[in-house]
């Protein structure tokens, strides 16, 4: 491989997995704060997607449909959390599988009668559709380069949150002791509602953000979803640091794979996720 | 007595003349299984199949000499799983006359095992493993789609003809992915070409990026894929983002842009693909069946629907000519073999091992639209290898 190629298939790499990151973060911070294993965080991924193609056939705009799907998937995210996911915190993590799974059939059949089952894809927003000249015969388009920049954005904030605002305190210690914090007269109800929707939509924006890179299609929730647990895994359940780390090895292993060797590049995640957990079970870094 | 007589023998007629039509519609009842996925990825394909079918049978109406056609609709789900009880069901217990299905190769085979060598006509009207017309074709299995060798195996001379020699082939690694790379290297270096790099990524990823960012390294003439669907849609996108389209021309077996050139948009600029139907086909029976299609069910069809109307077309040629009785099933079979059918796609007739022998279209796609340049390869036979037929 050619520097130019090696450099070229790092920044493939970096920016598959600063999406990744995008995406399992939201998954990762509701376990790790509520101890909810949602499922159905794929489905939330493709309701993202469907909804920024559907806004942006009618209105025209794709910041204006952006803007508009990320609101509707985080008022989504108070209503499930309020009707379904608030009457399993006592319960097992069995009871909270079969409900999210549930979760992504109905979601399934809603975009099935909803918007039927043709494809279909976004435009690149036009203030970015153009390419930067990369190497001598390609160029890399701008509308990745923005969508790595928004992830790490993002990354950051949601890093801010938590470790620097009243709210990222409040989130640490209902982590660690939920009794307590209820007992200091911290409304943990509420608390637990915005998270989740905090989760809910981060996954959306996921979709949105992936919407005009990739095709909106049935089924797009599942495959996500299975490498993301991958990164959730490999990265240590319930952390966020651990989530970005594991993402952007996902990234870089699966882009390289699938040049050097494209017959195992589906299966190399798997692969090192295995040797992750041989060294280190509870992934890289647990707490 | 002799009133008693009369009385009794008018009733006996009555009797009879109310009867007749019931014993007449018994027999003359043909049972057609649909048996297609009408939930999950390939829902949309399952419908267009059974729509055109029920079209084309509606159309035939009146010369299927007064036979009934009464369906049977089994959601196969695309799972190859269930596709052998599902079949058994459609032979033993509804006892079809016909099985239509399926759009899935994995579930064709499922669906072979069970139905291979008996009386129940089994009518492919999608999946093109090349199995199903090669070494498992069988007198009563017919197919109305293409062989996956077909669309794909004209593109090499037209890469030939091009002046391109050196080509990058990629696609799934999954029996049509590939039949379908398999089927262009044949031509294409039996013509002189080169295959300079051939991949075949894990079905079914869409992590390309890194592919076209290998190929751009590789600078090969031209590109060859084999990929449809969603991940056709990508392909195209990301091909076009990475700043390849017009400078490495992109070739493909047509079900590239088959579908989904709505959703790729300008991507798909110039795009050129090799297949046995084009929407705009420029001929009688296309333009007749796009309006009839579109009057019936308010949109317009796709090669899903060319190919359930193809096969509706087949039953009901074929019980015309036996006025309407599907009971003896070796004359349906013999019938239906010599059959010429007048598909929106052109005519075509089947093969020894019951492939459709049609002319296989090069199209481009040119402002949203795949145009037709001209016929890559005319009357095209799957060569069927390890068919005992």
């Amino acid at each position: 491989m050619s520097t130019e190629l090696f450099f070229v298939q790092l920044i493939n790499g970096l920016q598959y997995g600063l999406l990744l990151f995008l995406i399992a973060s939201g998954l990762t911070l509701v376990f790790g704060v509520m101890g909810i294993l949602n499922l159905a965080h794929g489905s939330m991924y493709m309701v993202g997607a469907y909804l920024v193609w559907y806004f942006v056939t009618v209105t025209g705009s794709f910041s204006l449909a952006a803007l508009l799907s990320a609101a509707i998937a985080l008022a989504l995210g108070i209503l499930i959390e309020r009707v379904l996911i608030q009457r399993l915190y006592h319960r097992n993590h069995l009871d909270q599988v079969l409900l999210t799974i549930g979760m992504i059939f109905v979601f399934n059949a809603l975009q099935s009668i909803l918007w039927g089952n043709d494809p279909y894809g976004v435009a690149v927003p036009a203030a970015l559709d153009a390419s930067i000249p990369f190497t001598e015969n390609s160029s890399y388009p701008v509308y990745r380069i923005f969508a790595a920049v928004l992830c790490i954005a993002i990354a950051a904030a949601l890093y801010f949150m938590v470790s620097r605002t009243r709210l990222g305190m409040l989130i640490r210690a209902g982590e660690s002791n939920r009794e307590m914090v209820e007992a200091l007269g911290v409304n943990i109800k509420s608390l637990y509602t915005i998270v989740f929707a905090i989760g809910v939509m981060l996954a959306a924006v996921s979709g949105i953000i992936a919407a005009p890179i990739r095709s909106i299609v049935p089924g797009m929730g599942e495959s996500v979803l299975i490498t993301c647990f991958v990164v959730v895994v490999v990265g240590g359940m319930g952390s966020i640091r651990g989530a970005f780390v594991g993402a952007l090895l996902v990234g870089l292993i699966s882009t390289f794979a699938a040049v050097l060797m494209p017959g195992l590049s589906n299966m190399i995640i798997y692969i090192f996720m295995i040797l992750v957990l041989l060294v280190k079970p509870q992934g890289l870094f647990s707490h | 007595m002799n009133r008693i007589k009369t009385l009794a023998g008018a009733t006996l007629a009555t009797l009879s003349l109310s009867l007749a039509p019931l014993a007449a519609s018994a027999a003359d009842t043909v049972k057609v299984g649909i048996m297609l996925p009408f939930s999950g990825i390939y829902a949309q394909l399952g419908e267009a199949g059974r729509d055109g079918l029920k079209l084309a049978l509606k159309q035939q109406a009146s010369n299927l000499n007064g036979a009934q056609i009464e369906y049977i609709e089994m959601d196969t789900e695309a799972k190859p799983a269930r596709a052998p009880e599902l079949s058994s069901a459609m032979l033993s217990q509804h006892q079809a006359d016909f099985v239509i299905g399926p759009v899935h190769s994995g579930v064709a085979m499922g669906m072979i095992k069970v139905l291979r060598g008996k009386d129940t006509v089994m009518i492919i009207p999608n999946a093109g493993a090349a199995a199903a017309t090669g070494p498992l074709c069988s007198p009563n299995i017919f197919r109305t789609s293409f062989s996956s060798w077909q669309p794909s195996y004209p593109m090499g001379q037209v890469a030939l003809d091009k002046g391109y020699d050196k080509v990058y082939a990629i696609s799934w690694n999954y029996g049509m992915g590939r039949e379908s790379l398999d089927a262009f290297e044949e031509s294409f270096t039996a013509g002189g070409g080169e295959i300079v790099k051939k991949v075949l990524m894990p079905f079914p990823s869409t992590n390309f990026q890194p592919h076209i960012s290998d190929i751009a390294a590789t600078q090969p003439d031209a590109v060859f894929v084999f990929f449809a669907g969603g991940g056709a849609i990508k392909f195209v996108k990301d091909y076009d983002a990475m700043g390849l389209r017009g400078k490495i021309p992109l070739l493909g077996s047509g079900f590239l842009t088959e579908g989904t050139l709505e959703a790729q948009g300008e991507a798909a600029e110039g795009v050129e693909t090799t297949l046995h139907y084009a929407e705009q086909l420029d001929i009688p029976a296309n333009q007749s069946f796009r309006a009839a299609f579109n009057t019936e069910y308010g949109h317009y069809p796709d090669i899903y629907a060319v190919q359930g109307y193809d096969a509706g077309l087949a039953i009901a040629q074929t019980l015309s000519q036996l006025d309407g009785d599907a009971s003896d099933k070796q004359a349906l079979i013999d019938t239906m073999a010599q059959l010429t059918i007048d598909s929106p796609r052109g005519e075509f007739t089947f093969s020894r091992a019951h492939n459709p022998v049609q002319d296989i279209y090069l199209r481009k796609v040119d402002n949203g639209v795949n145009v037709v340049e001209r016929v890559a390869a005319a009357a095209l036979e799957d060569p069927a290898r390890g068919c005992q037929l």
